[in-house]
């Protein structure tokens, strides 16, 4: 009997760790044979801990475990009041495509056979056959664009690097994935890590890089664990090191953890910390791409960038390219967080509506009462009314209402939220996170804070002084830390004026 | 420089020499140190320089900069609690303020026997089971103030 039990963080968080022990105590006593497979998350968080059993006709799911749940589970499956079915017919799952995240939930994380008996690792081999050139026109035509924030085409940057001169080059992951409501990169880490160790060996192999760095966050301590084991296995197999695969090329990594700072997601701080520097931004240019980590060219990209890589290469760029809407092409992890009923992670082709999200899959709030605000995109990203729930998901869509999608988060809100509040607390974000490298960031915020204090306790006059100061914070910041927080503070002004109003009546 | 008889001193250059020869060694020393000792240590920085060939002014504007490394030890246990947006839409706030009556102190305090360090944390990537906190390293969700009670009650009373 095989039964899957999560190891994602979320999944522990909620006590599957504890379920885990109870399935085999409980196997134990009744002598029964279990193999225990301590998965990823598929990423429907409100049923974890989601137990799952596997029989002639599929997996069968159960959720949320509770560790009294356990000895049931194994006496009576059928009639279980936790059965949940199939699991691949929840419908939260089987309305979603599945491409960057395919194997997560589905196979043992740490097992490379798994890996590759669910298509891991046809991606590499296919590169390895091309030429760099070939590879980076495949990924240039699949019309990948950055899912760390961005949005830039990951080819045109792997080309660049491709194409500068140099004898050593560094394919960095950017694993920093600091904005709330984002957890597709943990998720991916822990629940299929071979994914983006290909994806690195790739992006490594057609550019000319032999080394790359995972720059993973400290606040994910799963994710480094299983990221790290990984980076064995894969090495001991011969996926990387001197050879990679046989091929001739070299190419290997290393995990690097970071220190708890925000700003260190941003691509200059970033490679500034992993020089075991202060993670101060640069200002560009010179690009990471010609001048990055120790000066050499750097390929930077997100997790789910590079982990999307594999599956472009595997179906080839026209199957990735399909889906999709206008420039923004292929699928997106959506992570629906905050308070909403059905939370987790939701990979879909670009395209669903944020009314669509938030009402059919998501099934509104947590708690039942009306939705007010929606964040998307990070603290830096812009509060939507109910009233844009038409925009569809995409990077030029959301741009075009002053937001952005940012790493796909999307964090809902009640009515019971105070917009002045969260506006106070994105200036306060960044004057905290602030790297203290340019004035309107560092000071900026700190003003930021007091200006919407002033007009919490009344002061009308103070938020055209917000306004302005939002516009010198937007010109005149290194980085989108201080040129973005104006996103959060001025959709919460402009959306929500009652909120700063309200506090003015209260105050008289 | 320590001399030899320092008690710090064998440990660390075997932490230093295990890690100098990675390309940007000083996160890696850091973080290895704080994993031994709890904090950095002043009396480490000035090794740490040394061994990296930088100054010393230099290790401590590095440590400084992230949140992370720790001057001081924190107490016997560490718990850290999520004030980003997602925890906040589901009582972050509240739980926080809960957190801080019940230790009686504000961020970054250390109850008055040591037992317990509060810390805000910017996410845990739990944002689809908010709030979240983490205890000790071990990560929960869903927290409300009876179970902070009871997580605070398993571990320190
Ligand atoms: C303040 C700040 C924080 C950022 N945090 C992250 C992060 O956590 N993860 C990430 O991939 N990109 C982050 N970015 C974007 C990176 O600078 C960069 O655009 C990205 O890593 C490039 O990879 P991509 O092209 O694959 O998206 C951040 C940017 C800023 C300004
Ligand atoms: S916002 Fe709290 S865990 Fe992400």
């Amino acid at each position: 009997m095989k039964i899957y039990v999560p190891r994602d963080a979320a999944a522990r968080a909620l006590g599957a760790d504890a379920v885990a022990k109870a399935v085999v105590d409980q196997a134990a006593r009744r002598g029964v044979a279990v193999t225990l497979v301590r998965n990823g998350s598929r990423g429907m968080v409100w049923l974890e801990p989601l137990v799952e059993v596997e029989t002639d006709a599929g997996r069968v799911g159960f959720g949320p475990v509770e560790v009294a749940d356990v000895a049931g589970i194994l006496d009576a499956p059928e009639s279980h009041p936790k059965a949940l079915g199939l699991v691949e017919a929840i419908p939260f799952l089987a309305r979603q495509t599945r491409l960057t995240f395919q194997r997560v939930g589905v196979v043992d994380p740490l097992s490379l056979d798994d890996y590759e008996a669910h298509h891991g690792l046809k991606g590499l081999r296919r590169a390895l056959g091309m030429t760099g050139a070939e590879v980076v026109a495949e990924v240039k035509d699949s019309g990948l664009r950055g899912r760390g924030g961005a949005g830039f085409p990951t080819g045109i940057k792997w080309e660049t690097v491709r194409t500068a001169p140099g004898d050593r080059k560094y394919i960095v992951c950017n694993a920093d994935e600091g904005d709330s409501g984002t957890f597709a990169d943990r998720m991916l880490m822990e629940g299929d890590p071979f994914t983006l160790i290909e994806g690195m060996t790739i992006a490594g192999i057609s550019v000319g890089a032999t080394k790359g760095f995972v720059y993973l966050r400290s606040e994910y301590p799963d994710a480094i664990e299983v990221m790290t084991e990984a980076v064995r296995v894969a090495r001991a197999r011969g996926v990387l090191g001197a050879s990679v695969l046989g091929s001739g090329h070299a190419f290997d990594m290393e995990i690097r953890v970071g220190a708890g700072a925000y700003v260190c997601g941003e691509e200059t701080s970033l490679l500034n910390s992993l020089e075991g520097k202060r993670g101060v931004v640069r200002a560009k240019p010179p690009l990471p791409a010609l001048q990055g980590f120790m000066g050499r060219p750097t390929v930077v990209n997100n997790v789910i960038s590079l982990a999307t890589v594999p599956v472009i290469l595997e179906k080839g760029a026209a199957h990735y390219r399909d889906f999709g809407l206008g420039r923004s092409r292929g699928t997106i992890p959506l992570q629906i967080a905050g308070n909403v009923k059905f939370g987790g992670l939701f990979e879909a082709a670009f395209g669903l509506s944020l009314g669509a999200i938030i009402n059919d899959i998501a099934g509104g709030t947590a708690t039942g009462r009306p939705v007010k605000a929606v964040q998307v995109g990070g603290p830096l990203g812009a509060y939507f009314p109910v009233a844009k729930f038409g925009t569809p998901f995409g990077y030029e869509e959301f741009d075009g209402q002053g937001g952005l999608i940012g790493h796909a988060g999307i964090v809902v809100f009640d009515d019971s939220v105070d917009m002045l509040g969260m506006a106070r607390f994105a200036m306060e974000f960044c004057a905290i996170e602030s790297c203290g490298k340019c004035t309107p960031c560092r000071i900026g915020a700190v003003r930021g804070v007091e200006t919407i204090d002033r007009i919490a306790r009344g002061d009308a006059a103070a938020i055209p002084l917000l306004t302005d100061l939002c516009e010198t914070m937007k010109d005149g910041s290194l980085c989108a830390l201080g040129g973005f927080t104006p996103f959060p503070v001025m959709s919460a002004l402009t959306q929500f004026p009652d909120d700063f109003a309200r506090a003015k009546e209260a105050a008289e | 420089m320590l001399d030899s008889q320092h008690p710090l001193q064998p440990r660390l250059d075997e932490i230093i020499g295990g890690l100098r020869g990675l390309e940007g060694p000083l996160l890696p020393i850091l973080h290895a140190v704080q994993a031994e000792w709890g904090h950095v240590p002043q009396e480490a920085l000035a090794v740490i320089a040394s061994a990296l060939n930088i100054s010393r002014a230099e290790v401590h504007g590095v440590m400084s900069f992230y949140h992370d490394f720790r001057e001081e030890p924190a107490g016997t246990h560490l718990l850290r609690i999520c004030r980003a947006e997602a925890c906040q839409a589901m009582g972050g706030a509240a739980l926080a303020e809960a957190a801080k009556a019940r230790l009686g102190v504000d961020w970054h305090g250390t109850t008055a026997d040591g037992g317990v360090t509060l810390e805000p944390v910017f996410c845990l990537g739990l944002c689809a089971c908010a709030p979240a906190a983490q205890i000790d390293g071990r990560v929960v969700g869903r927290v409300d103030a009876d179970r902070l009670e009871a997580l605070l009650k398993e571990c320190c009373a």
